[in-house]
């Protein structure tokens, strides 16, 4: 696995989604609320400051303004700028105050606004990245008739926010340390919750795995009744079901053991006489009247015959029953298949074509059975030379028997390996069961091999088995 | 030819093989059952024992066991092919060789010698010596220390052959030409069980065998001592 496939592996777990999760949501609420909180104390105490600045120039115009020559001069506009404090501006008309902040720090509209309405306006304006404050407050006298208006007198001031911005600063700065200390929080939290909600689905998996490795007496605990319980609930019921049908089949396994077991002992027990009788038949034969020589004759060849269909059919039935076991020793391929030739009477028949010695470990009466069903096979089919070649690599062995006959034609090639195919439908009998080249594929089969039925370039018939060269041990 | 006593409990099996035996030149006793068998020993006294293992009453693993205790006389099963249990119950019971059903007469015939020769002395000379077990070829009788050991014929060819040349290993199948007379496809349970039946009455630790080695994925191997 790449490490990019490890780490997508770990991220697409269902804990860790939990878990982020979790944490996103816990981590965002946190930060929400911690800015939430800060913002709006920020803004309160900006608004408590202004409303402080505000009320203070107020007061001091209020209580000033009466002791104002009117129109006020120079000098009264001096006075009254020192009366208020700070950096401040008083106005009148074209008249401005000394030493007060140039008119750039108050805007125009400020001023339009102040004129105009007669009310104490305050407005923040940040320049240079200094937040400040800026009050205008009319002037107001009461005239003759004693209505109240605007003196024409405007006293403007600044106050140099940055202090409070600073506390603002130190409010986010607190808010965001809050946040950040709630993380660890919520993964603790993920953890506990990943737990209780994963613990069903731990479960399962464990439950599945038993399943799979064949304890079908695996089940979970139901508990709640929210989908994961239906969901534990539906693998019981599929455990069930499983474990019935299996039994099910044992059983009709044991039955099948049974049966084959039954009919071998029952078969075999006559045709060991048979077999028996009918060699001493063979052997007086010479001595019977002539009349009933040839029923001696076909009686013996046929029981022969019996026996071996009988016996194939056994061994068919065996595999068919799951009960063929192998039985791997150590065995060197060449001389086995030369000992299969020579027991037989085909060494001078059939080229052996193989470079060396050849050892693995399989069933040597299997081989045995393979090796002579195809030769057999061969022999009576195709046409001579029939070579049987054996080569092998570190995990196989490959043993191949080539004719030089005519070839399979290809729907032969296709069932070759059936029961009872006839490849030659004109030709009752042959001198074989019909089996043998369905057991020849299943001993092949059993070995964890592969067989299969070709043609050889510039040859006859081909077929070529590969088995494992270390049945059931480690190369 | 041999005297041999059938115990099988088909009737018509039994008869057709002792007919079968009978004109191999053997003399054949038989026997329906193996309590029958048991009680025929001691009258007919017979070289060799044919045995199915099939049998009602008591099977015959179990009197291949009482034939056992008793002394050395050879025994071959007749078993079903690919029986494995059979085959292997038959040989720990302490079964020489197995036939398979439907069996050749003449193959039965050629195990029935073949377990006969086992018994017959081959050569002449002085008993040897092997640290505390004596083999004499000529008397084919084995000692340990002063003690006689009872071999059966099997196993005594078997500890023979293997002694012939110490320190050389002897595969399985050599081993199943040479003891048994099989052809290339003996079974080669037959040594092993009879290496271990060997080893029980010559060696002091059976389990750490210092007279019949195993030499693993090869064979056996006789010493060195």
């Amino acid at each position: 696995m790449t490490a990019l496939g490890r780490a997508r592996a770990l991220l697409g777990g269902l804990r860790p989604r939990l878990i982020l999760a979790f944490v996103a949501v816990g981590a965002i609420a946190a930060a929400a609320a911690a800015w939430a909180s800060a913002a709006s104390a920020g803004s309160a105490l900006v608004e408590q400051t202004q409303r402080q600045f505000a009320g203070e120039i107020e007061r001091t115009v209020t209580a000033t303004a009466p002791g104002l020559p009117y129109p006020p001069d120079q000098a009264a506009l001096d006075r009254l700028r020192v009366t208020v404090g700070g950096p401040a501006l008083v106005t009148y008309g074209a008249l401005r105050s000394a030493s007060g902040p140039g008119l750039a720090a108050v805007s125009p509209e400020l001023r339009a606004a102040t004129g105009e309405t007669g009310r104490l306006l305050v407005q923040r304006v940040e320049s240079d990245g200094v937040l400040r404050l800026v009050v205008g407050a009319p002037v107001m006298i009461t005239d003759l008739n004693g209505q109240r208006r605007p003196s024409g007198v405007e006293v403007y001031a600044v106050r140099d926010l940055s202090a409070v911005r600073e506390q603002v600063d130190a409010l986010t700065a607190n808010a965001s340390r809050t946040s950040a200390l709630a993380l660890p929080i919520a993964v603790l939290l993920a953890l506990l919750a990943a737990r209780g909600v994963l613990r069903p689905v731990r479960d399962l998996r464990a439950a599945a795995r038993r399943l799979g490795g064949g304890d079908l007496g695996a089940r979970l605990r139901p508990r709640g009744s929210d989908e994961l319980a239906e969901l534990a609930a539906t693998f019981n019921e599929t455990a069930a079901s499983l474990e019935r049908s299996v039994g099910e089949l044992a059983r009709m396994e044991a039955d099948a053991r049974r049966f084959v077991a039954d009919v071998s002992h029952e078969l075999r027990t006559p045709l060991t006489t048979l077999t028996a009788v009918a060699e001493v038949l063979e052997a007086e034969a010479g001595r019977m009247p002539s009349d009933a020589r040839e029923p001696a004759r076909l009686a013996v060849e046929e029981s022969r015959k019996l026996a071996r269909l009988v016996e194939d059919l056994i061994e068919v039935s065996r595999f068919d029953a799951g009960v063929a076991t192998l039985r791997p020793e150590e065995v060197e391929l060449r001389a086995a298949v030369r000992d299969c030739l020579r027991s037989r009477g085909w060494l001078d028949q059939v080229e052996l074509d193989a470079p060396g010695e050849l050892r693995a470990v399989l069933d040597r009466r299997r081989l045995d059975v393979v090796t002579a069903n195809l030769v057999g096979n061969a022999l009576s089919h195709g046409a001579p030379p029939v070579v049987v070649r054996l080569r092998g690599d570190d995990t196989w062995a490959y043993l191949d028997v080539v004719d030089h006959g005519p070839g399979l034609p290809d729907d032969v090639a296709a069932h070759v390996f059936d029961r009872f195919y006839k490849a030659d439908t004109a030709r009752g009998r042959s001198n074989g069961s019909g089996l043998g080249m369905a057991i020849t594929a299943e001993n092949v089969k059993l070995h964890g091999g592969t067989i299969g039925a070709g043609n050889a370039d510039g040859a006859g018939a081909h077929f070529a088995v590969r088995l494992p060269r270390w049945t059931g041990e480690q190369p | 030819m041999a005297r041999i006593l059938l115990i099988e409990d088909d009737h018509a099996v039994r008869r057709g093989l002792a007919l079968a035996l009978d004109r191999h030149g053997h003399a054949v006793g038989e026997a329906g059952t193996g309590e029958e068998g048991l009680r025929a020993l001691g009258g007919t006294r017979p070289d060799v024992i044919v045995l199915d293992l099939m049998l009602p009453g008591m099977d015959g693993f179990e009197v291949c066991r009482r034939i056992r205790a008793a002394g050395n006389l050879p025994i071959i099963m007749l078993t079903a092919r690919g029986d494995d249990l059979d085959v292997v119950g038959g040989l720990e019971a302490g079964a020489d060789d197995y036939v398979v059903k439907p069996v050749q007469p003449r193959v039965l015939d050629a195990r029935v010698r073949a377990v006969l020769r086992r018994g017959a002395p081959t050569a002449d000379g002085a008993p040897e010596r092997h640290h505390d077990l004596t083999i004499d070829r000529a008397a084919l009788a084995v000692t340990k220390g002063a003690r006689q050991v009872s071999l059966t014929p099997t196993e005594l060819r078997l500890l023979l052959e293997l002694s012939r040349s110490p320190g050389q290993v002897l595969s399985r199948q050599q081993l199943l030409e040479l003891v048994w007379e099989h052809d290339y496809l003996g079974d080669s349970r037959l040594v092993d069980n009879c290496v271990q039946r060997l080893r029980a009455k010559i060696e002091d630790e059976p389990s750490r065998p210092v007279f019949v080695q195993t030499v693993r994925g090869f064979g056996y191997r006789f010493g060195p001592v």
